[in-house]
């Protein structure tokens, strides 16, 4: 029997010749990133060595511009950390900033048949470059950047067989909301994306999916390999690469196809994504505080072009912040050329530097008592961007925009159509 | 053998249920402090030293934060649930908490029951009705490491981090 497109990257990296579910594998880390969290004096260990400093990168996400003076002095302590071991590779707060994730995608530092590690869950998201990545915890992070290893249990395989392509106006974001609605969740599982539609997805889309695989709870989210990928890497990174596709008698847990071309928008209800999606119409007309489009799976070029598509000549509507972080300030900066940034703020939207922010609840757009935000990033459990009496619901990019005009959730084709109420209904 | 009394959660308890991310940088006791606030306020002075958790399907998913030391902090003697997030599990490990998928088991307890664990052949008793479960086997190795206190003692005998 084969093996699954993970299942090859853990043989490579363990030296096997074979690996199945159920093993324990230890493996060589091809890539350990380290975010500001790894600093900080709450939870930081003095590393006395590093195993290889070109195999380690540094981008500071989650508190940037530090935004009180712990984040301020563990930024000071990864610069003379990264000084100290000889790490090139550290992306601090200015031109080269931006969410981790996003940060190995613009990048290229996942590259196709590798491992890589970080101690943030959505990791994953590196999945879309045909990369073997996940998060792991921080003690496990300092173990994987002192000894050049780190272990996995082995877990099987759930394939999704793609075919067809989004129709205009439904997203990445509305395709995981399906898989999470109809699915729920794949503790211990891997997922998998191939087949004949995976080429009508833009690296963006699939670096969506990939992230929001740790929704799914996931272990490793995994695309295949294709022209555009390999395109896309080789213009960002010289380095060699040596993608693995699944053997074709690889051994699923399941085979699921999914036609694209059947996906609708849909909303995840507030504290969980598992098994709790909707219809947009459904929940069309609940009022919102905030909206808010960002974070590693939604703060891409593709997402910010989306949402303002969806707000161009039109304005947030009264009493509500829409809030947009694009996920690295070379998106960001991408962002301003294609004029997204000018129709976003012109709207009325904030537009904030590169930082996973509100997020999780951080900086940049807390969620206050009581608050209702639909949001266009990565979780909505109770209490996740602030106060745990806020309501969060999750959606796409196009919907989340479409619903600060509003006022109220709405579905994008309603608002581009003109049926918008400005919020004054 | 391991035995204590139970408390129950159900499905997809997340880990920030466990840590909210306004503590993600507080204080290990101001951490443990907030275990549960927004689900079940109050647990954190009900629970005590050797306790233990039964939980549903999914348990621990979401973030990296070291939610697993907080239970630990709180005393929690051991995790038992239908089935553990994967980076909640490595958590476990990392930070020596004891945690054992155990299909069955969030039917077979009903909360304050007591619970005994063996780690020698992984069967689970519930002391008050008598019924033995099956768990499924944690590898030797990264047991060592949920009962020796987690990853960071190793990596100072091997002179890789500085002693705190």
């Amino acid at each position: 029997m084969g093996m699954t497109i993970v299942e090859k990257i853990f043989a490579r990296a363990s030296g096997q010749a074979r690996v199945a579910p159920g093993d324990l594998v230890v493996v060589d880390v091809d890539c350990a990133v380290m975010i500001d969290m790894s600093f900080h004096k709450n939870q930081r260990r003095d590393i006395l060595k590093v195993f290889d400093p070109e195999r380690i990168v540094i981008a500071y996400d989650h508190m940037v511009p530090a935004p009180d003076k712990d984040a301020a002095e563990a930024h000071a302590y990864g610069r003379e950390f990264a000084r100290r071991f000889g790490i090139a590779r550290l992306h601090d707060v200015g031109p080269d900033q931006g969410v981790s994730h996003a940060i190995v995608a613009d990048r290229a530092y996942a590259l196709p048949g590798s491992v890589l590690v970080c101690s943030d869950s959505h990791t994953c998201a590196s999945g879309a470059f045909n990369c073997a990545a996940r998060g792991i915890g921080g003690p496990d992070l300092v173990a994987a950047i002192t000894t050049g290893k780190t272990w996995y249990r082995v877990g099987e395989t759930v394939r999704y067989d793609l075919s067809g392509a989004l129709r205009p106006g439904v997203s990445a974001k509305d395709l995981f909301l399906h898989l999470a609605g109809t699915y729920g969740h794949h503790t211990n599982q891997n997922v998998e994306f191939g087949g004949p539609g995976l080429a009508s997805l833009s690296i963006d889309a699939r670096r969506t999916i990939a992230a929001m695989g740790a929704e799914l709870s996931a272990e490793f989210a995994t695309f295949e390999c294709d022209d555009a990928l390999v395109e896309y890497v080789t213009a960002r990174n010289p380095a060699p690469f040596s993608p693995q596709a699944p053997d074709p008698d690889a051994a699923y847990a399941e085979r699921r196809a999914i036609d694209l071309a059947a996906m609708t928008p849909l909303v995840a209800l507030p504290d969980a994504v598992i098994r709790n999606s909707v219809p947009v119409a459904e929940v069309a007309g609940e009022r919102i505080n905030q909206a808010y489009i960002g974070s590693c799976a939604n703060g891409t070029l593709s997402d910010l072009a989306e949402a303002a598509r969806v707000v161009k000549g039109r304005k947030v509507a009264p009493g509500v912040r829409l809030i947009v972080t694009p996920n690295t300030q070379v998106v960001y900066t991408a962002a301003l050329k294609a004029g997204y940034v000018e129709t976003l703020v012109e709207a009325g939207a904030v537009v904030t530097s590169a930082t996973c922010g509100a997020c999780f609840g951080g900086h940049m757009g807390v969620l206050g008592p009581g608050e209702t935000c639909i949001t266009a990033s990565t979780r909505n459990f109770k209490g996740r961007m602030g106060d745990p009496s806020a309501r969060i619901f999750m959606a796409s990019p196009a919907t989340v925009a479409a619903s600060a005009i509003a006022g109220h959730i709405a579905d994008a084709g309603d608002i581009i159509g003109g049926q918008a109420d400005g919020g004054r209904a | 053998m391991i035995a204590g009394k139970t408390w129950k959660f159900g499905d997809n308890i997340n880990t920030d249920l466990m840590l909210p991310g306004a503590l993600l940088l507080a204080s290990e006791a101001e951490q443990m402090r907030a275990v549960f606030a927004a689900n079940r306020p109050g647990w954190v002075d009900q629970v005590q030293a050797g306790d233990i958790i039964v939980g549903g399907l999914n348990y621990g998913m979401g973030s990296s934060r070291p939610a697993a030391r907080s239970l630990r902090n709180c005393g929690i003697a051991a995790l038992l649930a239908e089935s553990i997030n994967g980076l909640f599990f490595r958590n476990a490990v990392n930070f020596g908490l004891l945690a054992i998928e155990c299909p069955g088991v969030h039917a077979a307890f009903a909360e304050g029951q007591v619970c005994e664990v063996s780690v020698a052949d992984f069967t689970v008793r519930n002391r008050d009705t008598g019924a033995v479960l099956q768990a499924q086997p944690v590898p030797q190795t990264l047991l060592d490491m949920m009962l020796g206190g987690g990853v960071y003692p190793t990596l100072e005998k091997q002179g890789l981090i500085a002693p705190r």
